[in-house]
């Protein structure tokens, strides 16, 4: 073909971003949601669509009813794109809309998506999102859009990105500095607004890194495990 | 019926054959305008819904998350398996040499076609964003990017494209004599119309030997294709982790299904055909009773197929799948699934089981319930699953289809009517020729 799009990138990525998320501190309170829909862009969806089960959160909170009434526990657990190792979206998409970025995040390239929505089909987290329509803000919502992320057109599928922009923008003032990426330099929308503190974004290539310790406290298990597509966030808690 | 009996097909002379057959190209009754401009407006509607779609985007589908794929899916599936009617089962008659094939061909292998120019729309107006869906062919281009030919997607595009070709070449090839002689019968735009597709076939040795090696060798050729097609149709849904999709059974069983489904629609415009277009005595009542037979075959395969695919899911006992699995046998869907089985099979079974009971009134009553039965088992491969995925928080009721998609869904079947009225407008049903060449086998 003449180009080479191949031959600028690196051959060996220094990064493998993961995420761990303790859910014994989760309290449910939804600040993730809400400062992931800042953070990206996320359209705002009407009652009525939203009642059709159209919503777009790329992170959401589910919760889990242990009990009876009134004796009843509630346990809350933040689901965001798992950036699976193995990704079974990736696979099934025949225009390469989603695939495997060199540090292992699972990237959505909305300019080649068709909207066959196969992946969404194939995505067993039910994390991948439809841009049903053209997407809408209500005045003057518009004016608070976040210039480092695109806007998605309709027909095309998101999702969580682990804020890719803000990856991007940390790798680029290290090497400014000159300076490897600290430890926890890089916080997504969701980590850097959770109240509890029960988010941990990194390096998991870095065994010293916070997440890598976290994931190897044996309090770690991923959602999901027994389907092998390797999840890279991690869910904390005390072991039974 | 019985009048037609005395007079059958190898009783009369040729010319008379090719009188009765050539009648319709000839003659329009008012009827038949009459049905066109119908069937033609509620296409043309159809058309309107699909640019309505377009125009405000697929949101105003009742697709959710994560039912993302719903109707047009099914109805994509549904198509294709007609499709397989036609050129599937004329290329097996003409491999065993069937010698009552004849008047049965062709009306075969035009359904094959116009099923597949239909089933093959469903995934692009499926699409979020379907003025790029050629995004999807392979072809060197400005994005310096191939398609990604690791996705079921791409193998489905390659392999209906691949078998509108064949299917179009088998309609075509022995279509040519017919057209010679049309030519030589004709005046006008019609001369040339023949004329031009006839290719200036003379009939001598050499052609002919040509066509029957031709013939030979897309007879082979398409079953391999056919075969292929659903299969890989059935792949779009098992290479999938989604909870009762994941299964080795449903290449086979989806190849069963639609050699099901498409004998079904082909007895079904046989015998509409016959009855509209006066050719009772070509379409004599053993070729019903010779497919029925197929049928009444098929009917028992796609119960051992369906018994197989939910035993082995019940007996499992996998959570996610027997989440599914519930909801289909005796849950939400568990109406539609037991209405299928009685489609499927309890009513074909008996009725073609029963020889005192079988005629063609009760063939066509079975087709029906057939088409009824097949439209209904991909409703239920395609919903209950998505509605289901692995994680419960993500579950959803139901779905609810929109006027635009039942629309677009309805409008196909007129289009179909359409195009299948407009083709007995312009050529021969029966293939003339193959009286002449091959008198009796």
């Amino acid at each position: 073909m003449g180009v080479s799009l191949v031959a600028d990138q690196p051959k060996a990525a220094e990064h493998r971003w993961g995420m761990a998320i303790d859910l014994d501190r989760c309290t449910g309170c939804e600040a993730c949601v809400v400062a992931c829909h800042a953070e990206n862009n996320l359209p705002v969806i009407e009652p009525a669509e939203a009642a059709r089960g159209r919503t777009v959160h790329w992170i959401r909170v589910d919760r889990y009813y242990e009990g009876e009434f009134p004796d009843v526990k509630v346990k809350y657990m933040p689901v965001l794109c798992q950036h699976c190792d193995d990704a079974p979206c990736e696979p099934v998409c025949p225009v390469y809309a989603t695939y495997h970025n060199p540090e292992g995040l699972n990237v959505q390239v909305y300019n080649r998506c068709v909207g066959t929505r196969y992946c969404a089909n194939n995505c067993p987290y039910s994390v991948r999102f439809f841009n049903f329509f053209e997407p809408h803000w209500d005045s003057p919502l518009e004016l608070q859009h976040n210039p480092d992320v695109a806007v998605r057109m309709v027909g095309v599928m998101e999702k969580c990105t682990f804020c890719v922009q803000r990856v991007q923008r940390g790798k680029r003032d290290a090497k400014e500095a000159g300076q490897p990426v600290a430890d926890g330099a890089i916080q997504p929308a969701c980590v850097q607004s959770c109240p509890a503190e029960a988010m941990v974004f990194g390096d998991l290539s870095d065994p010293e890194s916070k997440v890598s310790r976290l994931a190897e406290s044996g309090r770690a298990t991923r959602l999901l495990e027994d389907l092998g597509v390797k999840p890279k966030v991690f869910y904390l808690q005390k072991a039974k | 019926m019985k009048s037609n009996m005395a007079t059958t097909v190898h009783t009369l002379p040729h010319d008379r054959l090719q009188e009765d057959v050539w009648r319709p190209l000839r003659e329009t009754s008012t009827r038949y305008v009459i049905t066109v401009l119908l069937v033609g407006a509620v296409a043309l509607w159809g058309l309107f819904c699909w640019g309505y779609q377009i125009h405000k985007g697929i949101g105003v589908v009742g697709k959710n998350r994560p039912s993302m794929w719903a109707f047009y899916i099914l109805n994509f599936v549904f198509w294709i398996g007609i499709s397989h009617a036609g050129t599937l089962i004329s290329a097996i008659l003409r491999l065993t040499h069937a010698g009552w094939r004849k008047p049965v061909t062709r009306a075969a292998e035009a359904i094959t076609v116009f099923c597949l120019m239909i089933g093959g729309l469903f995934p692009i107006i499926h699409l979020g964003r379907p003025w790029i869906f050629y995004y999807l062919i392979p072809y060197p281009n400005q994005r310096v990017l191939w398609p990604n030919f690791r996705s079921p997607l791409v193998w489905d595009l390659t392999a209906i494209l691949t078998y509108l070709t064949g299917s179009v070449l088998f309609l075509y090839l022995p279509m040519i004599p017919d057209l010679a002689q049309l030519a030589l019968h004709t005046t006008g735009w019609r001369r040339f119309l023949y004329r031009t597709l006839a290719l200036g076939w003379t009939g001598s040795d050499r052609e002919w030997h040509a066509l029957e090696r031709a013939m030979k060798l897309m007879a082979g050729l398409i079953l391999a294709v056919a075969v292929s097609v659903h299969t890989v149709v059935a792949w779009d849904f098992a290479m999938a982790i989604a909870p009762l999709w994941h299964s080795t059974i449903f290449g086979p069983y989806f190849v069963v299904g639609a050699i099901f489904s498409g004998i079904a629609a082909l007895l079904l415009i046989m015998a509409v055909i016959r009855k509209f277009m006066n050719l009772e005595a070509y379409l004599e009542p053993r070729h019903f009773e010779n497919l029925s037979r197929l049928l009444f075959l098929m009917c028992l395969l796609w119960l051992y197929f369906t018994v197989s695919e939910n035993l082995t899911a019940w007996y499992g006992n996998q959570p996610h799948e027997m989440q599914v699995f519930g909801t289909r046998v005796r849950g939400q869907y568990a109406p539609w699934f037991w209405l299928m089985v009685v489609c499927n099979f309890i009513v074909p079974f008996v009725l073609l089981g029963i020889r005192r009971l079988r005629n063609i009134t009760t063939i066509s009553i079975s087709s029906v319930c057939v088409l009824i039965g097949m439209w209904l088992e991909r409703f239920l491969i395609v919903f209950p699953t998505l509605a289901h995925p692995p994680l419960a928080a993500a579950w959803t009721t139901g779905y609810n289809p929109t006027w635009v998609e039942i629309s677009i869904a309805v409008s196909t079947f007129a289009a179909m009517a359409l195009l299948y009225l407009i083709f007995s407008k312009l050529f021969p049903i029966i293939a003339v020729w193959e009286y002449r060449y091959v008198p009796d086998e």
